[in-house]
């Protein structure tokens, strides 16, 4: 069993016993990324000594026998568009390549406060557009379940680097999928939560009304660990909401009985590969079996959920990167005479294919006779959505569905098909444009060996019962426990 | 809708701030012709009377009190520019 498979209380315990240090932790996570990374690519940066140093200092607090923090001593890995102080930050990004952060965003100040060692920066799509992490700037993170295929996106090296046990847990960000997707591409478990529930401040913005950031975990316990660090209002962040934060881990009772599952029959037919299509429908029976009761609902508008999440949070995009521009941060290009080709060089030099393609699409929407057929279109769709869902849950507790059509496709398959690529996201944007919670759980393999994830959507705010029910679940099956055969223990 | 044609996409282009080769053009013209068609699917639903939503949070109009607050400091903002002098962001000239 690998280090990280213990359980946090397990891990404490071991520490307070002086059978392990913090530095033992962070060093058998680099360890790990220096033996294994290169199959799967999952790091960019390794901060080695700064964790060091960090664990040494956080080892001194353990011998004079201060109180543990709540992720005291983890050692982490955090996307790429996570601001840290004195770590790089390049958004997987040839225009960030040297940017170095001098302050750390909300959640990279809250994982330390609680006394997690952030030790090493993970590969995404750039500037989180993508599904896939073929869109990285610097190199595609690869499946630890096969190689060949992808991790899935935009948090790919999060998810990949999760399963591979190189850290206690990481964090990844979901605008439309970002988490969850990859997490059931890799096996792993993966939460977003409810928009406004973490701080988005120091978190480099793609859509500002649907990022949210959120842990991805071997097991919901851990999930709930994280999430309980990484919560709450903070006034740097206008759109973080100011409502009390539950005790996530009181919510893991292992009881479901009672409980309202609706599930949407446009998110489980057609559409849904069949061997996924089995596995949800066997999680059903399990959930079933513990004393959960589930219907079949409708949610009329899902088929037109992916083009009106692509208009806005391409939209959202085109504004928010028109901050790169070459003259406050990021690689400038030598080659402008004047301040408008500067612009323009340093944008086309600096944004990849994909980035340049959102930023195309998002600029058309919200130009000058297109605003009212493209954008303002989709944000009225939008509301028909949040109504789809508020129909459903005035009647059920939680919503259960796949996390994604298939399992992980190969690498390759999907790049020159934009349309194609974007409609992976069907089972996820639902989620992100209502600004609702939800967590993919491993829920079984397909014949290929590739993890199948089980997704469940909560009320805003309602992490608490999303949580209970994945857990209830995993702890009945089991099938977060299968790691691949290479990873260690 | 109508077709994107390529002289709006360098026209969306310029408005981007965005220099695109021969190739990109091509491409893209291609491509965000794909996605609209997609998109166009939307306009199978009347929407006339459904208010449009920009976030789905109840936040509105946050506000704080016009006190000043400790910032970085300058050495520290300039940092990461490309090219700074006398503590300001430099820039090749606006004017001639």
């Amino acid at each position: 069993m690998s280090l990280f498979d213990k359980r946090l209380s397990e891990i404490h315990s071991a520490l307070r016993a002086k059978e392990l240090s913090v530095t033992d932790l962070v060093q058998a996570s680099v360890a790990s990324i220096k033996e294994h990374d290169d199959q799967i690519k999952s790091v960019l940066e390794v901060d080695e000594e700064g964790a060091l140093a960090h664990a040494r200092k956080l080892d001194q607090q353990l011998a004079k026998g201060e109180e543990l923090g709540l992720l005291y001593g983890l050692p982490a890995g955090l996307k790429d568009n996570m601001v840290t102080k004195g770590i790089r930050t390049t958004c997987a990004s040839k225009f960030l390549s040297n940017y170095d952060p001098v302050y750390d965003g909300t959640v990279s100040q809250k994982v330390k406060e609680a006394g997690s060692v952030i030790v090493a920066k993970l590969n995404m799509d750039e500037f989180a557009m993508g599904g896939s992490n073929e869109n990285s700037g610097f190199f595609p993170t690869k499946n630890p379940w096969n190689t060949d295929y992808v991790p899935g996106g935009s948090s790919g090296g999060s998810a990949a680097a999760m399963a591979a046990r190189h850290f206690y847990y990481t964090l990844g960000s979901d605008t439309g999928g970002s988490i969850r997707q990859p997490a059931a591409f890799c096996g792993v478990v993966g939460l977003k939560p409810t928009y406004g529930r973490v701080s988005r401040f120091g978190l480099v913005a793609f859509a500002s009304s649907l990022d949210q950031i959120g842990p991805i975990t071997k097991n919901v316990e851990d999930a709930a660990y994280v999430l309980q660090a990484i919560a709450g209002h903070d006034a740097y962040d206008s759109t973080s909401a100011n409502v009390e934060v539950p005790d996530f881990l009181s919510a893991l009772t292992g009881d479901v009985k009672g409980l309202r599952i609706g599930v949407p029959k446009e998110l489980i037919g057609e559409g849904i590969d069949p061997e996924v299509r089995e596995a949800v429908l066997a999680a059903l029976k399990q959930l079933e079996s513990l004393g959960a009761t589930w219907s079949e609902v409708s949610m009329p508008h899902t088929e037109y959920a992916v083009p009106a999440y692509y208009l806005l949070a391409s939209s959202e995009a085109s504004s928010n990167l028109a901050r790169f521009d070459g003259v406050r941060y990021g690689v400038r290009a030598d080659n402008a005479d004047n301040l408008i080709e500067l612009y323009k060089e340093s944008r086309s030099q600096g944004f990849g294919p994909e980035v340049k393609r959102r930023i195309m699409l998002g600029t058309y929407a919200l130009s000058s006779g297109y605003y009212d057929a493209y954008y303002k279109k989709a944000q009225q769709v939008r509301t028909l959505i949040i109504q789809d869902f508020n129909n459903i849950f005035a009647d059920f507790d939680v919503i259960l569905h796949p996390t994604t059509p298939t399992t992980a496709f190969k690498i390759g398959e999907k790049v020159d098909d934009p349309v194609k690529m974007y409609l992976e996201d069907i089972c996820t944007v639902p989620v992100n444009l209502a600004g609702l919670p939800a967590i993919s759980v491993p829920c079984g393999f397909a014949k290929s060996g590739l993890p199948i994830g089980l997704q469940i959507v909560g009320k805003a705010f309602d992490e608490s019962t999303v949580l209970r029910v994945a857990h209830a679940y995993e702890q009945s099956v089991g099938h977060h426990l299968r790691k691949p055969e290479w990873v260690r223990g | 809708m109508s077709a994107i044609t390529r002289k709006e996409v360098e026209h969306v282009a310029n408005l981007a701030r965005l220099q695109l080769t021969e190739e990109e053009a091509e491409r893209y013209t291609k491509d965000l012709n794909a996605i609209l068609d997609f998109a166009a699917k939307l306009n199978e639903l009347d929407t006339s009377q459904v208010q449009p939503t920009s976030h789905a949070t109840d936040v509105k109009n946050v506000m704080r009190e016009d006190v000043n607050r400790p910032s970085l400091p300058i050495a520290e903002v300039l940092k990461n520019a490309p090219d700074h002098e006398d503590d300001q962001f430099k820039v090749p000239a606006v004017f001639e």
